[in-house]
């Protein structure tokens, strides 16, 4: 996104920060950045730096343990977010849902006015929760040099269109354009169209118009509607069209030759691989799904205490603390039916739980075993997701045929979504094998470091044909699927090789020695018998 | 703070608003599942729902909203037992909330100034005869949804630990909403929820500008919209207090309990909450629709919400559960 344009979104924002409800800046640290914050200044001030490690008290108000306990009276905090206007939420691509989930509550009920988050994610699925992005109009990316950095938004005119705000006049057809754009686009949430029309009239007022004029429009839905955007709209204008003249004034009969015109203007702000996205999670950034993690104050088995500090996330282990603080009573001039309890003498109680597990099912859909056994394998992994269900585990697809591997499905416990990428995964072409190894690792590598335990199940015939980079190299492929296959082993990733060839394959075998992992060769089998192999190898792998 | 946004100002959605006010008719329904995209309205219901429900009489300040003064829990400490009016309690349930704020724990303030101990109530008090509602209730984690399996199963809530002993009743209708392309529930405790309902934006182009007309006059013109709205609401909560009056007096026949047995067992609903709750929810929409008796035409309004999710999955079969249940009532109803 340009500079100005960046700017512009923050100056709307600054003109009705309450009714934008927010930006969310997506940059990597550097001076462009740093550039950027500095115009933060232009909203309501002071604002709070709110971080996603926060703990409920310091956010919503709460005990304050430290100061009751040195003071003797009863002392409470207020909480960030009644005490500010505006809150700056910085790597917000590390946000757990529950934080995101209180916060967006806290946007609904009209305590929190404006928040602008900080996503400094690098790859599609880092990024800010979508509960949070939802409720804020503006999705501003920032991967510019520094010679591009420009003007500061100005304050003189946020004030000015601030005056003109509330007697600004909204024409009857807006709101339907807003709609009709929002359709086309396939954004089915209610809240875009709302935003797209704030930003509108902010921008109006910035022109120190009295009216929404089309130009509005087309701003206001590049910056608010675009990165909504689940699919493109039917292009049956070339693209020069949008250089036509200076909108006329808007009539009735101009109505569809301006919803055309903005069409285009967000056609061209469009992020970049869109297709991609939609091919991959259906919507774009749709969240990262369940993710139950592994946390060490709830639940599980109980470990010894820890001295720490005493939040709303974690419990007090009240006779570790008060054995903690028994043996200098005598030095603190206790004694007599008091106990005087400092700090430091808090302990936490501890669990150990299990983590959640996922299934990476790797599916062989090229043409050998296209031919053989796709259809059975689908039906495998159909019979291991109702298992996966039943047992809460997580479960990701990856599919690799002809020259590469696709991530389907993103770990998730939705059934019916991967079902349903199950059911349109086509089969033929070459055997990727390497490729498939390497994606699902990946994926295994990502799910660990959410704090989950990955499995990779690999389902295939094992001719592996194409090497990494592409070529049709036989020699080449089957050394670089055991360069992989190794690599996995080193990481100590949990295998199990599906072998669905007519005959137990030798190569197979050896590849799951060297993964270290389990082979399990199912030849003629019926989908239900390779369920069964799998569901047993898990259990004794528990 | 604001008011919420109005119940009946809520455009369409039809399915979301019945659901809701029958359990607001009958809440030994069992609380209302909403699953839809975000930004369909799911939250906006539910908040507007508090403004709706009629008001309860509880004793003043009980922690717990006892009806009468014998009921009020022993380990509250209270002098004078006032009973007085007070709206019905509406009480969220965030994720990532500890268990000791769902169950209730120690008073950690009151233990560390006054070195007593005493019981500090969570959630599950403060629900208790009101209404408990979960945003993104597919999101929760394990241990919370036993927790309150547990507890909406026996209406008690039972906290054993550091040194407490305490019980006291815990009965609320379970309001969940969510996302369901981020994960599913749990079949216990989707089977916990009396009805499901799905959401989704409306379809229709007017419909979704009339969102947008009165979602921006709620937020510039607020004390009209709220003044223009408040017959409507007032119109709805009659309603629901007139059908709750009714309910009692309304006539079960016996061609209607053949009905419904039928459809359940043709449906092969797991369990008999199916039945039991398709039952309760006829006669609440009955004694909503102002009529006598449990008619065909009321099991088939609102079968659809309260089998959907009591079917055993069938992983082949995309079509949604909905629409199965919709071609079985038109089957056996026919």
């Amino acid at each position: 996104m340009p500079w100005d344009r960046a700017t512009l979104a923050l100056t709307l924002l600054a003109i009705d920060p309450t009714g934008l409800g927010g930006a969310n800046i997506r940059a990597r640290t550097g001076p462009v950045r740093d550039a950027f914050l500095e115009a933060l200044a232009v909203l309501p001030s002071p604002a709070s730096k709110l971080h996603p490690a926060m703990d409920d008290d310091s956010l919503f108000g709460g005990l304050d343990l430290t100061r009751t306990l040195q003071t003797g009276t009863l002392t409470q905090n207020k909480g960030l977010l009644r005490q500010y206007p505006t809150h700056v939420l910085t790597m917000a691509d590390r946000c757990e849902p529950d934080l995101a989930a209180r916060l967006a509550m806290a946007m609904d009920a009209g305590t929190l006015q404006t928040l602008v988050t900080l996503d400094e994610g690098a790859d599609a699925d880092e990024a800010a929760p979508a509960a949070l992005t939802e409720r804020m109009a503006f999705h501003i990316t920032l991967d510019l040099a520094t010679r591009d950095i420009g003007l500061l938004p100005d304050e003189v005119e946020i004030t000015r269109a601030q005056r003109l705000l509330p007697s600004l006049a909204t024409p009857d057809d807006t709101i339907m354009t807003l709609s009709q754009i929002c359709i086309s686009l396939g954004i089915d949430s209610a809240r875009a169209p709302i935003f797209a029309l704030r930003a509108a009239r902010a921008h109006a007022a910035l022109r120190g118009d009295t009216a929404i004029a089309p130009q509005d429009i087309e701003t206001a839905a590049a910056l608010t509607l675009a990165h909504r955007a689940t699919m493109l709209p039917p292009t049956d204008l070339p693209p020069e069209e949008q250089e036509a003249d200076p909108a006329p004034p808007p009539s009735p009969q101009d109505i569809g030759q301006l919803e055309d015109r903005v069409l285009e203007a967000v056609m061209t702000h469009l992020p970049e691989g869109l297709l991609d996205q939609i091919k991959v999670t259906g919507r774009l950034g749709s969240g990262s799904g369940a993710g139950a993690k592994h946390r060490g104050n709830r639940r599980g088995r109980p470990k010894p205490a820890r001295p720490g500090r005493f939040s709303g996330r974690n419990r007090l282990d009240l006779m570790a603390t008060l054995r903690t603080a028994a043996p200098w009573q005598k030095l603190r001039g206790g004694g007599q039916g008091h106990i005087k309890v400092q700090p430091s003498d808090f302990r936490i109680k501890q669990y150990e739980d299990k983590s959640d597990r996922v299934l990476i099912f790797t599916v062989d859909a090229s043409g050998s075993a296209a031919m053989a056994r796709l259809a059975e394998a689908k039906g495998a992994v159909e019979l291991l997701l109702a298992d996966a269900y039943a047992r809460r585990d997580h479960v990701g697809l990856i599919a690799f045929r002809g020259e590469a591997a696709d991530t389907l499905l993103p770990p998730t416990r939705s059934l019916v979504q991967t079902k349903r990428r199950l059911a349109a995964l086509p089969g033929g072409g070459g055997t990727p094998l390497a490729a498939g190894l390497l994606e699902a690792m990946a994926m295994a590598e990502t799910t660990r470091r959410q704090g989950m335990s990955p499995c990779i199940v690999i389902l295939t015939d094992g001719r592996a044909n194409i090497a990494l980079d592409g070529t049709a190299d036989r020699p080449k492929a089957c050394s670089d699927a055991d360069a992989v296959s190794a690599q996995i082993r080193t990481n100590g990733i949990d295998s199990i090789v599906l072998d669905l060839g007519n005959r137990p394959s030798r190569y197979l075998s050896e590849l799951a020695a060297r993964m270290d992992g389990m082979y399990m060769p199912v030849p003629r089998a019926d989908a239900h018998k390779m369920s069964g192999a799998v569901s047993a190898a898990l259990k004794d792998q528990t | 703070m604001k008011q919420p946004f109005p119940f009946s100002a809520i455009v369409g959605q039809d399915d979301m608003k019945l659901s809701m006010i029958l359990t607001a008719i009958d809440p030994t329904i069992g609380g209302v599942l909403v699953f839809g995209d975000r930004g369909t309205g799911k939250s906006t219901a539910v908040r507007a729902l508090a403004a709706l429900l009629p008001q309860i009489q509880r004793v003043e300040g009980c922690p717990v909203n006892s009806e009468k003064a014998e009921d009020v829990p022993v380990w509250v400490e209270m002098a004078d037992k006032k009973i007085s009016a007070a709206p019905t309690p509406v009480v969220d349930l965030p994720l990532g909330v500890t268990e000791d704020r769902v169950t209730g724990a120690l008073d950690i303030e009151k233990a560390l100034s006054n070195g007593e101990k005493a019981f500090q109530p969570g959630l599950l008090a403060r629900a208790n005869r009101g209404y408990l509602y979960i945003d993104e209730v597919n999101l929760l984690e394990d241990h919370i949804v036993d927790l309150l399996l547990d507890v909406a199963q026996s209406g008690e809530n039972v906290v054993e630990r550091e040194g407490l002993s305490i019980r006291h009743p815990s009965r609320f209708v379970l309001v969940g909403s969510g996302n369901p392309e981020e994960g599913e529930l749990r079949p216990q405790l989707l089977d916990r929820f009396g009805l499901s309902v799905d959401v989704t934006s409306p379809t229709t182009i007017e419909d979704r500008v009339e969102v947008i007309k009165r979602r921006d006059a709620y937020e510039t013109d607020h004390e009209a919209f709220m003044v223009r709205w408040k017959a409507e609401n007032a119109l709805v909560r009659t309603q629901i207090e007139s059908a709750r009056q009714s309910l009692h007096h309304l006539k079960t026949t016996d061609s209607a309990l053949t009905d419904i047995a039928a459809l359940c067992l043709k449906l092969g609903a797991d369990g008999l909450r199916g039945e039991l709750t398709l039952l309760k929810a006829a006669r609440a929409f009955a004694a909503y629709r102002d009529d006598t008796a449990i008619g065909r035409d009321h099991i088939r309004a609102v079968a659809p919400m309260a089998l959907r999710h009591r079917l055993r999955r069938d992983p082949l079969d995309d079509a949604g559960s909905g629409a199965r249940v919709a071609r079985v009532v038109e089957d056996v109803l026919a």
